[in-house]
Parts: structure tokens; C-alpha cells; sequence
């Protein structure tokens, strides 16, 4: 494989799992501070998008549908975490599934109710279509770059929120000793209603800048979802640092995974049966990679005991 | 309040009167609608025995159910196209056999049960539900790139399997096979739970280190319930598959796992006939509220967040006024 498709190919991959950083951010702080299992995160993806398109169709603007893919997925959030997440923190996770795997359900089928079946699209903005030539020849499409780009201001403001920020400091409390951050007179509940909404927005604006290279459509959030849970699983549950590396690692497994491995299959065996072996056991990678961290390290890369 | 066993008996008193009155008024929809209720009946008891009883919180169930679908469907494939399974070492054809398929389903579902169960029981609580998930979506994706036996596409059977002696395509037949199959399983699944097996698996639950200390291993108590688990799921899938004629990898997605676990859930954890009154009580939600509105997932979404939010025991914890399973 030439070089420069390699490094397209590792491009996209970054790509990939920066977004899935997005989602997985938002997942990761919900269950380390609040111990939730959402499977309804994908929903809150899938709302972020369906803002855009319909703010897109309404005004032409694209940076006005990215603003209102995240207001719609952070009231979105607010509003679910007020109504139902506040019963289930005590829950077990039991409970937590199969009453988000309900909200999936009330989503999904609103959604269809009020958009129809019908995929919408979200065009990429003029200024941002077309390819850039970046250093050693290599050819990119402006928006994939400028999603890497986002991505990685997003995940290091992050960082620095969780870091410095007096909020930051609170839901680092949070995750340790609930109790004791409540005593020293921080209002809990509205810094769980602020973390839920935090990582609902994120997600909603995952789910338009994918939008507008996907198609925007019911069911788009579960795929997304199932990844981003494999993202924190492997980065260890709570923890940003992880559901970076764990983002990272899946997006560059599954991109490169379906590029390489039919070529490196093909150097001992027929094209054809290279094909079949190769894309099957590509499409099964992430979670063979899943499986392979949670045997060696029961807790993920960065979870703690 | 109504008495547990009352309860139980009632619901299958009920399973068996549908399909029979429907026989009666001439409408073989509805015996199909009470086939497709006891076969996820049994796919949920399967799954109870290891989240309900072994407190093991699988997401990764539609494994198994998919492997006894595709059992069915490859045996049955090289049935009716005449070729042999394999030839070498020795040959194995392909059959159109209720009771060997069936038998194959459970020892597939089996096998892959322990070995799924061995490397996913080092994990526990949320890493235990991902990594389920992770080897059923294995599973999802492996069907679907793999070309021999359809992908993405699945296999279709031309007629259903035999059972020597009955006529399997009348649905009252085939339904009467099926809700066989479901007392037997349940017969099995209380003995388990009254076993000595079955009470030192509802300790380990409760309480791991006094399990531990009075000379048990729960990963072994987990693997078993695990293992045994997975193939009354599988059965479930063949006989799923023998239903529809059909199998395809949506028998190995995430929603089947989220389903099967929906039935468990809906009827009560922990019972052994709480995934019976989940499983009839979803297929009914589902042909009534199909038929009120095309968008009849909001209503059922919103039945079972009022059932998890305010009904704890389930259906039959809120019929017989219990929360908690006796155990």
C-alpha cells in the first residue's frame, strides 16, 4: 500500500476517533460522576443532528445548525436528566439499562413521528468543501481536517476544565465521594443536571459535524453508541484520559483494520478469499480489541481498582 | 393480592387458551402471535437463570439465540440443497430433523456460552454487560461479512423442519411443540433454582466472600448458570428460526440482547416465571399498540419506563404485591 494512502487512511482514523471522543466524553463523565449507564446518549447524537439539519434547511447557515445541535441536545438533556436520570443513579445498572433502552425507543419513533423516515442531508459549508494540500503532497478533504481540528480544541478544552475549573474540581469530587462534596455545600443536583447537559451537548455536536458527511436519519445514534461504549470500556469507565486513548485507538483499529488487513491477508492467499477473511475479521477488530483489554486488564487502560 | 404460584399457573393456562380459542374462531395470525410469545418466553427464561438468578447482567444474549438460529438454518440449508456440511474428516450431512437440530442449537449455544462465559467472567459489573455486548456484536458483524450462508441477507428455509409423526407447518401443531418445550424448560430452570447448585448460586449473588468461605467458587457457579443459560437461549433462536422460516444476523444485533432482556425485566427479575409474563405481555403490547398507531414504540417505551421506574418486581411482583423473588 503506498504511503500516502496509508497516511490519508491514518487520517481518517483519527478523524473517527475524535468523534467518537465526543460521544464518549460525555458517556464516561455521566457514569463516573452520576454511575449511569445512558444507553440513550445516542439518542441525544441523533437530536444534535436532526437540530442541524432542520436549522441548515431553515437558515442556510451552518454554524447556526452547530450552535442549535448543541442547545437542542443540551435542553434535550437537561430536560431527561430532570424527568427520569434522577430516579436511576441509585438504581442498579439494570434498572439503568432497559429504562434508557425505553428512552431509545420514545426517541427514536418521536423523531420519526415529527421528521418522518426519510434520511435528511446536511451539506458541508462552501468553505469547508473540497481538499487542502497539507505538508509532504498529501491531498485531504478540508472537513475531515477541520473535524480532527475541533475535535482536539473540544477534548483539550476539556481537559482543562476538568483540570483547572472550579467545576472542574467538583465533578472530580464527585466521582470520588458524592456525600462529602453535598456537605461542603455543593449543590449536587444541579451539578449532575449540568454534567448530563455538558456531555449531551457534546454528543449533539458530534452527531451534526457527522451529520453533514453521513446522512441524517432514525437509529443513526445506536451504531455510534455501541462504539462509544467500547471507546470507554477500553479507557477505563470515568475516566477523560482514557475515553481519549480508548477513541483514538478504536478509530485508528476500525479504519485501518478495513484498509490493511484484506492486503495483508492477500500476501498468503487469493484475492478473493483475502477479501471475505479480511473485511469479516476488520468489521469484528474494535471488539476483539475490547475483549483483548478487558481479559488482560479487567478495568480498562485507565480505570481504577 | 394473588398467590405466586396462582399467578403462574393462571399465565399458562392463558398461553395455552389463545392460540386454542383462536383455533376455534379461524384466525391463525394470533396462534402465530402466541408461538412467536412462548419462544421468547423461552429465550427469557434462558436468560434469567443467568441476570436473574445469577445476577449476571448479559447484553449479549442474542449470541446465542442467533447461533441456534443459524444452527437451524445451516443444518437445514444443506437439507434442502442436497450437500454435505463438510466431507472431510468424515461427512456430515445436513437434516430436516426437529430434535437433532434442536440438539445441535443447545451444544452450539453451549459451547460458545462457556467459552464466552470464561474470558467475560474476570470482568464484573458494567465491564461485564460491555463485554458481552462486545462478543454478540462479534458475532452481528461476523454474519454479515461472512458470505457462505447469505451475509447480510440471512438464509431463507423453503418448509419447516419435521418432527416425526406431526405436521409442523400447521401452526397449531408447531405451537404445541413449542409450549412443550417451554414447560420443559421451565420444569428444568425450578429444579435448578431449588437445586443445591441453584441456592449456592443465589448466595454467591448476594453475598460473594461468604460463598467463597464456606468452599464454593462463584466463577464456577457463574460459568455453569452461564453456560446453561446461553443453550436455553439457543433453543429459543432455533426454534425462532423455524418460525420464520428465516434466519438472518438481526438474530445477533444488540436490540435482540436488549429484547431478551426487556422480557426478564417486564415480567419480573429473578422469577421463573417472570420472563413468561414479560414475553406474552410485550407481544401483546406489540399487536395492540401496533394496531392504535404507527408509531407504537413511543407507548411502549413509555409502558416499560413507568414499569422500571415505579413497578420494581416486575408484572408479577406487582400482581402478587411482592418486590423480591422468594430466594
Amino acid at each position: 500500500m503506498p504511503l500516502l494512502l496509508l497516511i490519508e487512511q491514518i487520517l481518517n482514523g483519527l478523524q473517527f476517533g475524535v468523534m467518537l471522543f465526543l460521544m464518549a466524553a460525555g458517556l464516561t463523565l455521566v457514569f463516573g460522576v452520576m454511575g449511569l449507564i445512558n444507553l440513550a446518549h445516542g439518542s441525544l447524537y441523533m437530536i444534535g443532528a436532526f437540530a442541524a439539519a432542520a436549522t441548515a434547511a431553515a437558515t442556510g447557515s451552518f454554524l447556526l445548525a452547530l450552535v442549535a445541535s448543541l442547545t437542542a441536545a443540551a435542553i434535550a438533556g437537561v430536560i431527561v436528566e430532570m424527568t427520569v436520570m434522577r430516579r436511576l443513579y441509585d438504581r442498579d445498572h439494570l434498572d439503568q439499562v432497559l429504562a434508557t433502552f425505553a428512552l431509545i425507543l420514545i426517541f427514536s419513533e418521536g423523531t420519526r413521528w415529527l421528521f418522518g423516515s426519510f434520511p435528511l442531508y446536511l451539506d458541508t459549508p462552501g468553505w469547508l468543501s473540497g481538499s487542502t494540500v497539507l505538508p509532504f503532497g498529501i491531498t485531504y478533504p478540508k472537513y475531515r481536517l477541520a473535524i480532527i481540528l475541533v475535535g482536539l480544541a473540544v477534548a483539550m478544552g476539556l481537559f482543562a476544565m476538568i483540570a483547572r475549573t472550579r467545576i472542574g474540581i467538583q465533578i472530580r469530587a464527585g466521582e470520588n465521594d458524592r456525600e462529602t462534596v453535598g456537605a461542603l455545600g455543593v449543590n449536587i443536583a444541579r451539578l449532575y443536571t449540568l454534567v448530563f447537559a455538558l456531555g449531551a451537548a457534546l454528543a449533539g455536536f458530534a452527531g451534526a459535524l457527522i451529520g453533514a458527511i453521513q446522512s441524517v436519519q432514525v437509529g443513526m445514534g445506536e451504531p455510534v453508541l455501541i462504539l462509544a461504549f467500547v471507546v470507554i470500556v477500553i479507557g477505563g469507565i470515568g475516566s477523560i484520559k482514557g475515553a481519549f486513548v480508548g477513541a483514538i485507538l478504536v478509530g485508528l483499529t476500525d479504519t485501518l483494520g478495513r484498509s490493511l488487513l484484506p492486503v495483508l491477508f492477500g500476501l498468503f492467499m487469493d484475492t478473493s478469499s483475502a477479501t471475505t477473511i479480511g473485511s469479516s475479521l476488520a468489521s469484528m477488530s474494535i471488539y476483539i480489541l475490547m475483549a483483548a483489554v478487558l481479559i488482560f486488564r479487567p478495568r480498562g487502560l485507565f480505570g481504577t481498582a | 393480592m394473588i398467590r405466586e404460584s396462582t399467578l403462574n399457573a393462571a399465565l399458562l393456562i392463558l398461553l395455552l387458551a389463545v392460540p386454542l380459542a383462536a383455533l376455534l374462531l379461524d384466525e391463525p395470525f394470533i396462534i402465530t402471535l402466541a408461538t412467536r410469545a412462548v419462544i421468547f418466553a423461552i429465550a427469557g427464561v434462558g436468560l434469567n437463570l443467568a441476570l436473574g438468578f445469577g445476577g449476571l447482567v448479559s447484553l449479549g444474549h442474542a449470541a446465542f439465540f442467533g447461533i441456534g438460529g443459524y444452527a437451524m438454518g445451516i443444518l437445514a440449508y444443506h437439507a434442502q440443497t442436497f450437500t454435505p456440511i463438510m466431507e472431510w474428516p468424515f461427512v456430515i450431512q445436513g437434516t430436516k430433523a426437529m430434535p437433532v437440530i434442536w440438539l445441535t442449537a443447545v451444544v452450539a449455544s453451549a459451547i460458545a456460552a462457556l467459552g464466552i462465559g470464561v474470558l467475560s467472567l474476570r470482568t464484573t459489573g458494567i465491564y461485564f454487560i460491555m463485554i458481552t455486548l462486545a462478543f454478540g456484536q462479534m458475532l452481528f458483524f461476523f454474519t454479515i461479512s461472512w458470505p457462505a450462508y447469505g451475509g447480510e441477507d440471512g438464509l431463507s428455509i423453503y418448509v419447516r423442519n419435521g418432527f416425526a409423526g406431526l405436521n409442523t407447518m400447521d401452526p397449531i401443531t408447531f405451537f404445541a411443540i413449542c409450549y412443550g418445550l417451554l414447560l420443559a424448560v421451565l420444569w428444568l430452570v425450578s429444579r435448578i433454582a431449588r437445586s443445591p447448585f441453584g441456592l449456592a448460586l443465589g448466595a454467591a449473588r448476594q453475598n460473594e466472600a461468604r460463598i467463597q468461605a464456606v468452599g464454593q467458587r462463584p466463577f464456577t457457579l457463574y460459568l455453569v448458570a452461564f453456560t446453561i443459560s446461553g443453550a436455553i437461549t439457543g433453543l429459543a433462536g432455533a426454534l425462532f428460526a423455524d418460525l420464520n422460516r428465516f434466519v438472518s444476523p438481526t438474530m445477533f444485533s444488540w436490540q435482540t440482547s436488549g429484547e431478551i432482556m426487556v422480557f426478564v425485566i417486564l415480567g419480573g427479575v429473578g422469577r421463573v416465571f417472570g420472563p413468561v409474563a414479560g414475553a406474552a405481555m410485550f407481544i401483546f403490547l406489540e399487536h395492540v399498540l401496533g394496531g392504535l398507531s404507527e408509531f407504537w414504540h413511543i407507548y411502549l417505551g413509555a409502558i416499560l419506563l413507568g414499569i422500571v421506574l415505579f413497578a420494581r418486581g416486575g408484572l408479577i411482583g406487582l400482581v402478587s404485591g411482592r418486590e423480591v423473588a422468594d430466594d
